[in-house]
């Protein structure tokens, strides 16, 4: 029997392609963009992605506070500024270096000053 | 890699009088101060305009600065004396500092055609540029003398650099190289990976590579010179770009490019100019000596290039998430784009497309054996994307160096 689309039936929410690069990273690495709504899987649980995240970026794989160093290749490379849930972006706004401040373009004074 | 590859891999290359082999026989055309910059384009652009022979056969290179540096003379030495340059060609204003007579007797003794013209003796501009269109004409056919020779894999010479990173860069073009890495490693060729100020973070790790706590030591010693030096700087070497690309801290950055360095044991630390001894992996410190004087250690990926050619390497693999387009005709720039969605942008700037890893459609073993299908066709001759696109990127900028000290190249004491 021929199966047809139902136009009815709410679309199947996109299952996000994000991986885990290290079995004691806290962050997962999206490999394809993930738009509002898309459904994140984590460690068996599903999560439903409140942003649009893009390829090459980082979602929290648990619940991380504020200080929590984040790991990745199963190793450490910054802390958190800011406590994020499971599935949220981490990145510019709520992790930092624990060597030198990254710049962006809009940034570029404020490391200035810090130094 | 699945698959060792075969020890008797050989090639055709120009036989050098120093006894190295090159895999190319460009001329290179060099300004020795700004002020001869346009004249020796010119020379560049006419030359090849003539030149029944694709793009990039003639290569134009130069120093911008009247004061003199140590580094920039050793380093122009170094091109100029390069395996895969066949002649040169210097042009000089006339009153800047670089010892243009000492370059060219340096050049003539490696037993390669060159030639001086200086702008205030010639003549001027037209006259220059018209003595210059006849001089290369000459180098070149002087260097299509050269004999070709054999040359296997255990003679060739492979750098690699990350350039325009993303998060991608180091899951798959960064480790794939990491895996041809191995393979040429295994093979005896000498690879050369950079950048001390990208692998901040990893100086722990890769101190336990070194083949002997001296040179660990050493290594440690060097990616700390490289925090302490950027940290005056007020910047990481970290881009934008990085940051749009997913990439939070220079740490992060650091662990991705560190991968494509691959799994060797690291045989030793070499400084801009240094050509590693023997076969092996060698890390390339490009972070200047001493309190930070010049400004920034490599202002843009461009000089990070110059220098692992000066290190004598042959090829450049180059690694690239957000997608970068530059290249050099001495010594050809394979591109290996990390990032699926840029390699679709960019296609015709790659050579290589490492982002099918992340969709699942090649593993690493594939893609680090295509890189090094890669680099045997273009030593081989085949152009590159960008060798074939003509891309010339060149920059030299002050800088200062100490030698390196005697833990650095253990396999010296060995040998």
């Amino acid at each position: 029997m021929t199966q047809t689309a139902d136009p009815v039936a709410p679309q199947k929410p996109a299952l996000a392609p994000v991986i885990l690069l290290h079995p004691n990273d806290n962050i997962l690495v999206c490999v394809k963009h993930i738009s509002i709504g898309d459904v994140l899987l984590i460690d068996g649980e599903t999560i439903t992605s409140a942003a649009a995240i893009d390829v090459g970026h980082k979602i929290a794989r648990a619940a991380l506070t504020a200080g929590a160093k984040v790991y990745r290749y199963g190793a450490p490379i910054g802390s958190m500024t800011d406590a994020v849930a499971q599935g949220e972006h981490v990145h510019m706004h709520n992790m930092k270096s624990d060597y030198l401040p990254s710049h962006t373009r809009s940034r570029q004074n404020k490391n200035r000053s810090e130094l | 890699m699945s698959s060792p590859i075969n020890s008797t891999v050989s090639f055709s290359g120009w036989q050098r009088a120093d006894g190295r082999k090159g895999i190319r026989n460009v001329i290179v055309v060099a300004y020795l101060v700004e002020c001869a910059h346009h004249v020796t384009r010119r020379i560049v652009n006419l030359a090849e305009s003539l030149d029944e022979n694709l793009p990039g056969d003639v290569h134009l290179i130069g120093f911008p600065g009247c004061y003199p540096n140590q580094y920039a003379y050793e380093m122009m030495r170094a091109v100029c004396t390069h395996p895969n340059v066949g002649g040169a060609l210097l042009v000089s204003l006339g009153c800047e500092s670089m010892n243009r007579e000492k370059l060219l007797s340096e050049i003539i003794a490696s037993g390669r055609p060159a030639e001086l013209l200086v702008i205030q003796e010639a003549g001027g501009t037209k006259a220059t540029i018209e003595a210059g269109i006849a001089a290369v004409k000459r180098l070149q056919s002087e260097a299509a003398k050269v004999a070709r020779v054999p040359m296997y894999l255990n003679e060739l010479i492979v750098g690699t650099i990350c350039g325009g990173s993303d998060g991608t860069s180091g899951i798959s073009a960064n480790p794939a190289v990491g895996r041809c890495f191995d393979a040429l490693v295994a093979a005896d060729a000498i690879c050369i990976f950079e950048e001390t100020g990208e692998l901040i973070g990893c100086e722990t790790i890769m101190a336990d590579r070194a083949v002997t706590p001296e040179l660990g030591a050493e290594i440690e010693a060097c990616v700390a010179k490289a925090e302490h030096y950027y940290r005056v700087m007020g910047f990481g070497s970290f881009a934008p770009g990085n940051a749009d690309g997913g990439l939070t801290t220079l740490e992060e950055k650091s662990m991705g490019a560190y991968s494509k360095s691959g799994s060797s044991p690291i045989s030793g630390l070499i400084k801009p100019g240094d050509i590693p001894p023997a076969g092996g992996l060698y890390l390339l410190d490009v972070v200047p000596d001493g309190e930070p004087r010049f400004g920034f250690p490599n202002i843009s990926d461009n000089a990070e290039i110059i220098e692992l050619i000066a290190c004598g390497s042959h090829v450049i693999l180059f690694t690239t998430g957000r997608g970068s387009v530059v290249g050099s005709a001495i010594s050809p720039v394979i591109k290996i784009c990390a990032n699926p969605e840029t390699y679709r942008r960019l296609a015709g700037d790659m050579d290589v497309n490492a982002g099918r890893i992340l969709e699942g459609e090649a593993t690493l073993d594939e893609v680090g054996e295509e890189i090094l299908q890669n680099v045997i066709d273009v030593a081989s001759g085949k152009r590159s994307v960008s060798e074939e696109l003509g891309h010339q990127e060149f920059i030299l900028t002050y800088k200062a160096f100490e030698p390196i000290g005697p833990s650095c190249l253990p396999v010296r004491q060995i040998a």
